[in-house]
């Protein structure tokens, strides 16, 4: 199941979303769409609110700004190599909002609320992978 | 619907507890509690223990606390809401009295978390966040309230000495407080400089993993006349939800749908505002939480939260004295017990047995126990 290696730490493997991970290698932020009521969501659902519709997968442009954020220097034990790291929530242009890691190319310094970001796939060793919040090229 | 009272409290001093086992824990609150209420063991009708179930090496634990209690062969049942736990399982132990079918019940709230170590209890706190889309990144619980606290500060100009005002304040009950972890005063200095935990959260800012078991007896009215002089009631119940993950939560992280819910419902049936309240505990897991939740239950206006503390209206004297045991903040945090320990104070409270912290003249308490990263919210209204 490839959403096993979603995160660096991993605690769902099956569900019905695997695509994702396969878009998240060919570099793609793909959200859900209802099709019958054309709710956007992201973290996409195999299931929409209005209990109606097919789901079909659009592509965000990861355009975002950021929400709100921490630096955590304290760090569950899986976490522990990686203090200080910074979390943020961000909300694309499209509306959702994303719950992501902050590149570590960013300063601490220069990140405040409200600032542009992109949300972009990154490979990590052990053929895992994750996105991330990054400054926009 | 019947009335329902509390005739009996008990607590455990909290703290790290290594000389007891959890079943030991919960004897020291339960007796405690059972012999405050004046009542013989064996008329409790039924029993609800709670607990963060997930901390325990033992699974189901309401079956060997209600052995090792002597509450076989009544009903007993397991109630998890983590932080919210007790809190839920007054909820329970109301609807069972008030539908007549049980006419004695006791709640059992405990937990031991310092069996784990730091981290790994943040490994099994992590997972308290939606875990297929945010524990994969590495959050914590201060993490998350972190996020609330920046996003306060950034929106209402909330400062990092107003959050430690709370830790202040708290710290100053709490030093007055024989049950709590920590009984020794802090100055909004110590609070700055200690060590960093999640920005802009400090670990003063931070209330810490702890032991400990709290207990309620709560029965009819017409038994409660018959035990006691002082019955407290149960007045006002509110209990809400909110989406687990922050991505469902909108795009202002100031405030806790399932609080500001819990409290409506709560002062509705209650059939009070905000400003009857005489004394209140509200869960402050983190000092930023404790200026939400003031906001939350319109003890001040939104955004207000952190003047509100600086000008220590939530001390004995002000408009709202809040958190008078020292809270979660200074009496420590097991998670299970934390619901059942703010109700024991404020039945303290409401009886005039509160010593040095005692409100004059108190009449209407309300307790706020928040659960998990804010899923979760329980409101209860006494009355004297």
């Amino acid at each position: 199941m490839s959403f096993g290696r979603f995160g660096k730490v991993s605690y769902v493997a099956e569900n019905k979303l695997q695509n994702f991970v396969k878009f998240l290698e060919e570099g793609r932020i793909m959200a859900s769409k209802c099709k019958n009521c054309n709710r956007i969501y992201f973290p996409p659902r195999a299931d929409c609110d209005c209990m109606t519709g097919e789901q079909e997968w659009i592509e965000l442009k990861g355009n975002c700004k950021l929400v709100t954020l921490t630096i955590v220097h304290f760090a569950p034990a899986s976490f522990k190599g990686d203090i200080p790291y910074a979390l943020g929530v961000a909300q694309f242009e499209e509306g959702p909002t994303v719950f992501a890691p902050l590149s570590k190319d960013i300063r601490f310094e220069e990140i405040k609320i409200g600032i542009p970001l992109k949300l972009v796939p990154l490979k990590l060793e052990d053929d895992r992978i994750i996105y991330e919040l990054r400054k926009p090229v | 619907m019947k009335k329902v009272a509390i005739v009996g409290v008990g607590q455990t001093k909290f703290g790290k507890r290594s000389d007891a086992s959890i079943r030991e824990i919960a004897f020291e609150a339960f007796k405690e509690a059972v012999e405050d209420a004046g009542i013989m063991r064996g008329e409790i009708d039924a029993s609800i223990v709670c607990s963060a179930t997930h901390y325990d090496k033992q699974r189901t634990p309401a079956g060997v606390i209600a052995e090792y209690l002597g509450l076989n062969p009544q009903p007993t049942f397991n109630v998890e809401a983590i932080c919210a736990s007790s809190g839920v399982g007054l909820r329970n132990a109301w609807a069972l009295i008030s539908s007549g079918l049980h006419d004695i019940v006791a709640i059992i709230g405990f937990q031991k978390m310092t069996e784990l170590k730091s981290d790994e209890v943040q490994d099994v706190m992590c997972r308290a966040g939606d875990v297929m889309w945010e524990s994969p990144f590495g959050p914590t619980m201060p993490a998350y309230f972190a996020m609330y606290a920046n996003a306060h500060m950034n929106k209402y100009g909330t400062k990092e000495e107003q959050l430690a005002k709370v830790a202040v304040k708290n710290h100053f009950y709490g030093a007055k407080n024989p049950k709590a972890m920590f009984q020794k005063e802090v100055t909004v200095q110590d609070v700055l400089k200690s060590r960093p935990i999640a920005s802009p959260l400090k670990q003063f800012d931070c209330c810490a993993n702890s032991d400990g078991a709290a207990c309620l007896i709560l029965t009819s009215e017409d038994k409660a006349r018959k035990i006691t002089d002082t019955p407290v009631w149960i007045a006002g119940l509110g209990l809400g939800s909110s989406p687990m993950s922050l991505t469902g939560r909108g795009t202002d992280l100031t405030s806790f749908g399932c609080a500001v819910e819990a409290a409506k419902q709560a002062y509705k049936m209650a059939g009070i505002t905000a400003t009857d309240v005489d004394v209140a505990e509200v869960h402050d897991c983190f000092t930023i939480t404790e200026i939400i939740n003031y906001e939350d239950l319109g003890f001040c206006p939104r955004g207000q939260g952190g003047k509100f503390v600086e000008e220590e209206q939530t001390y004995i004297g002000g408009k709202f004295p809040v958190n008078v045991d020292g809270g979660l903040l200074a009496k420590g945090h097991p998670v299970g017990a934390t619901g059942a320990s703010q109700i024991r104070t404020l039945v303290q409270q409401l009886r005039g047995e509160a010593g040095e912290t005692q409100v004059k003249g108190a009449e209407i308490a309300l307790a706020h126990n928040l659960g998990g990263i804010g899923m979760y919210c329980a409101v209860t209204i006494l009355r004297r």
